[in-house]
C-alpha cells in the first residue's frame, strides 16, 4: 500500500514539475529565465553523462570536451551563414563519433585509468580550442553567436529560446527513456554490474561500451550547441577539465543510474553556484564538503534516499515478521 | 657530392642539456607527489584526487607561519606536524576509513569533493591571488663547461631525489618499512603475522603528508602559492605514477622524471602551447601498450 502511495506521489510530483517548467519561467525576469535555460542545458549534458557513467558504469571525466565540440561546431556553422538546424545534428554526429573514439581506451583500461585517460582527452581538446586561433578565436573566443529561428519564427527572445531548449530537452529525455527501456538499456546496466558475466551471456561488451560513450557524447554535443546560442559567445573556458569533473559530480550527487538524477545534480551544480555568485568560493567549499559527506552517508546519490528508506522499512518489517514467527513457534512448542 | 647533414653544434647540445637539467628538477617534484600517490594506493587502495591540494595546503600553512613571524625552517617544521595531523590522520579517519568498504570509486569522488573544498576554502579564507614564497636556494648560476644551471634547479633535484631515496630505503631496510610493505602486499597475512595493520596504514598516510609538505617547500617558490596550484601538479603526479608503474615505488621516480623532462624538451622543441599535452601522450602510449606501467607487475582481474 505504501509503495503504491509513493508511486502515486512520484507521478504527481513529476506532473507538477513539468507544469511548473512550462509556466514558471513566464512569470520570471530575464535573468531567471536565463538561469532556467542554463540549468536545462546542463540537465541535458548530465543526462548523457548519466548514461555513460550511471547506467553503463564507464568513468568518464571528459564530458566538457563534447560540450565544447558541440558549441564550436554550431557556432562555426552559424558564422558561415548556415542554419542552426543543420549545425545541431552535425554537432551531435561529430560528438557521437568522437565519443566512439574516446570509448576505445575504455576497452583496454577501466575505472581510475579510464577516468584519467578521458581527463587527458579533455585537456587535449581544450588545448586545441585555446591554441588554434584560426578556427576557434583562441582565448578571445567568438562573439555574437546568433540565436536560431524555427520556421521563420525568431527565437532570439529569452523566453522563446527557453521553450526551444525545454522542447529539445523533453524530446531528448523521452528518447533516452526509450533507449533505457530497450534491450540496449539492459545491456548497458549488465555491462556496469558485471562485464565478464555480461560477456558470457553473449552481450557484445565492446560494442556497448563504445555506444555508451558515443550516445553520452552526442547528448553533450546537443547541449553544447544550445549553450553557445544561449550565451551568444564561445570561448574555451567552460570546456576545461574542471567543468568535466563538475558534471561528473552532478551525476554522482543526483544519483548515478537514476533517470531524474541529472535534474537534481544540475540544480546543485549550476543553479545554486550561479545564484550564490557573490560567495562563489564559499559555495564551492560547501559543495565540495557536501560531496564528501554524501559519499560517506549516501554513496548512491540524493535520489537513492527514498530507496534507502524503503529498504530499511522492508528490513524492519521482515525482522518483525521473523520475530512474530519465532514467538509463535515457541508458543506452540510451549503448548506441546 | 657531400650531402647536407644536420650539424649538431655545441650550442644545440648546451641548450639540450640545460633543458634536460631543469626538466629533471621539475620531474623530481612530480616524483615526490607521485610517490605519495603510489604509497597510498598500495597501502589502502586509495586514489587521492586531492594530491595536488595536499601540496597546496602546506604551502599556505608555511605562509601563515611566516606571517606570524616564524622563519622558514620553523614554519616548515610546524607545517609538517600540521600536515601529518590534517592530511594524514584526519584524512584517513574522516574520509578513507568510512569509505574503504565501498571500493575505489566512492573514495575517488570524495577526494574530488575534498579537492574542491580545499581549493575554495583557501581561496575564500586566504586569498585568490598568487602569493610570493621565499626561495630555499640562492639565486646563483653555475657554469659547467658551456651549460648554465641555476642553484634552484640543482638543489631541487638533489633534495627531491634524496627524499625519494630515503623513503625507499626506509621501506626496504627498516622493520617498520618492511611491515608497511607487507601490509601493502597482503593485508590479511600481515595481520596474521602480528603486524599492527591500522598503524602501518596510518604511517603511510603520514609519509604521504610529509612528502607533500616537502614538495610544497620545493615547488612553491617557482609556482607561487595559489589556491589552484595543485590542479596541474596532481594530474601530472598521477600520470607519472601510472607511467612508472602504479604498484612499484621506483616507478614513481622514473615516471616523474620522464614527465618532467619530456615536457620541458617538448615545450622548447615542439610547441610551448601544447606543453601540457606531453604527459598525456606518454600516459596514453603507456596505458595502451603496458597498462601496468613501465616498472609495474601485472595484477590479476577477478570475476
Amino acid at each position: 500500500m505504501s509503495n503504491n502511495f509513493l508511486n502515486r506521489l512520484y507521478q504527481i510530483s513529476l506532473l507538477v514539475g513539468l507544469v511548473l517548467l512550462f509556466v514558471l519561467p513566464g512569470q520570471m525576469k530575464s535573468h531567471g529565465i536565463y538561469l532556467f535555460t542554463y540549468w536545462l542545458i546542463y540537465v541535458l549534458a548530465a543526462m548523457g553523462l548519466n548514461l555513460t557513467v550511471g547506467y553503463a558504469g564507464q568513468k568518464s571525466l571528459g564530458h566538457a570536451a563534447f560540450l565544447g565540440i558541440g558549441a564550436y561546431t554550431v557556432t562555426l556553422f552559424m558564422k558561415a551563414g548556415l542554419s542552426f538546424w543543420l549545425g545541431l545534428p552535425v554537432a551531435a554526429l561529430i560528438c557521437f563519433f568522437m565519443g566512439l573514439v574516446l570509448g576505445f581506451p575504455a576497452l583496454r583500461v577501466q575505472a581510475i585509468y579510464l577516468a584519467f585517460a578521458t581527463l587527458g582527452f579533455n585537456t587535449a581538446i581544450w588545448l586545441v580550442m585555446r591554441n588554434e586561433e584560426w578556427l576557434t578565436g583562441g582565448t578571445f573566443g567568438i562573439n555574437n553567436v546568433p540565436r536560431p529561428e524555427l520556421f521563420g519564427y525568431s527565437l532570439s527572445g529569452n523566453l522563446n529560446y527557453y521553450y526551444l531548449v525545454l522542447g529539445i530537452t523533453i524530446i531528448m529525455s523521452l528518447l533516452l527513456l526509450g533507449i533505457l527501456r530497450s534491450p540496449w538499456g539492459k545491456a548497458f546496466t549488465a555491462l556496469r554490474d558485471n562485464p565478464i558475466r555480461a560477456e558470457s551471456l553473449g552481450i557484445d561488451i565492446k560494442g556497448y561500451t563504445l555506444l555508451s560513450f558515443a550516445i553520452g557524447a552526442a547528448y553533450a554535443g546537443v547541449a553544447g550547441a544550445l549553450l553557445a546560442c544561449l550565451v551568444q559567445f564561445v570561448d574555451p573556458a567552460p570546456f576545461n577539465v574542471e567543468n568535466s569533473i563538475m558534471m561528473y559530480l552532478m551525476v554522482v550527487v543526483g544519483g548515478p543510474g537514476y533517470f531524474l538524477g541529472p535534474l537534481l545534480g544540475a540544480a546543485v551544480g549550476v543553479i545554486l553556484p550561479e545564484w550564490l555568485r557573490f560567495a562563489q568560493a564559499w559555495y564551492l567549499f560547501i559543495f565540495g564538503t557536501m560531496v564528501v559527506l554524501l559519499m560517506i552517508w549516501l554513496p548512491d546519490g540524493l535520489l537513492s534516499l527514498p530507496d534507502l528508506i524503503r529498504d530499511k522499512k522492508r528490513a524492519k518489517l521482515a525482522a518483525e515478521q521473523r520475530l512474530n514467527a519465532s514467538t509463535k513457534v515457541q508458543a506452540q512448542e510451549n503448548k506441546a | 657530392m657531400i650531402s647536407q647533414l644536420p650539424i649538431t653544434t655545441t650550442a644545440d647540445m648546451t641548450e639540450f642539456f640545460q633543458l634536460l637539467l631543469s626538466g629533471m628538477a621539475t620531474g623530481s617534484i612530480y616524483a615526490l607527489a607521485a610517490l605519495g600517490f603510489t604509497l597510498l594506493w598500495q597501502a589502502s587502495g586509495t586514489i587521492n584526487f586531492a594530491q595536488g591540494e595536499f601540496v597546496m595546503l602546506p604551502a599556505f600553512m608555511m605562509l601563515i607561519g611566516m606571517n606570524h613571524g616564524l622563519n622558514l625552517a620553523m614554519s616548515f617544521a610546524l607545517s609538517c606536524l600540521m600536515s601529518i595531523l590534517v592530511l594524514g590522520w584526519a584524512f584517513k579517519r574522516g574520509l578513507v576509513d568510512p569509505l574503504f568498504k565501498f571500493g575505489m570509486m566512492p573514495i575517488v569522488v570524495a577526494t574530488i569533493g575534498l579537492s574542491i573544498a580545499m581549493r575554495n576554502g583557501v581561496r575564500g579564507g586566504y586569498s585568490s591571488s598568487p602569493q610570493p614564497f621565499p626561495n630555499l636556494f640562492p639565486d646563483t648560476l653555475f657554469h659547467i663547461g658551456e651549460v648554465t644551471v641555476s642553484a634552484t634547479d640543482i638543489g631541487t633535484f638533489v633534495l627531491a631525489l634524496l627524499l625519494v631515496l630515503v623513503t625507499q630505503m626506509f621501506l626496504s631496510k627498516t622493520i617498520t618499512g618492511r611491515a608497511m610493505q607487507a601490509v601493502a602486499q597482503n593485508t590479511e597475512s600481515a595481520s596474521v603475522l602480528g603486524i599492527d595493520v591500522p598503524k602501518m596504514i596510518f604511517y603511510t598516510f603520514a609519509i604521504n603528508a610529509l612528502l607533500a609538505c616537502a614538495a610544497a617547500l620545493l615547488v612553491t617558490p617557482t609556482y607561487l602559492a595559489k589556491f589552484d596550484m595543485g590542479a596541474s601538479l596532481g594530474t601530472k603526479a598521477f600520470f607519472a605514477a601510472i607511467i612508472g608503474g602504479f604498484n612499484n615505488t621506483r616507478g614513481a621516480l622514473l615516471g616523474g622524471l620522464i614527465v618532467g623532462v619530456s615536457e620541458n624538451l617538448a615545450s622548447s622543441y615542439v610547441s610551448a602551447e601544447y606543453k601540457d599535452a606531453v604527459a598525456l601522450i606518454v600516459f596514453m602510449i603507456v596505458i595502451l601498450f603496458k597498462p601496468q606501467g613501465l616498472l609495474g607487475t601485472k595484477e590479476e582481474r577477478k570475476v
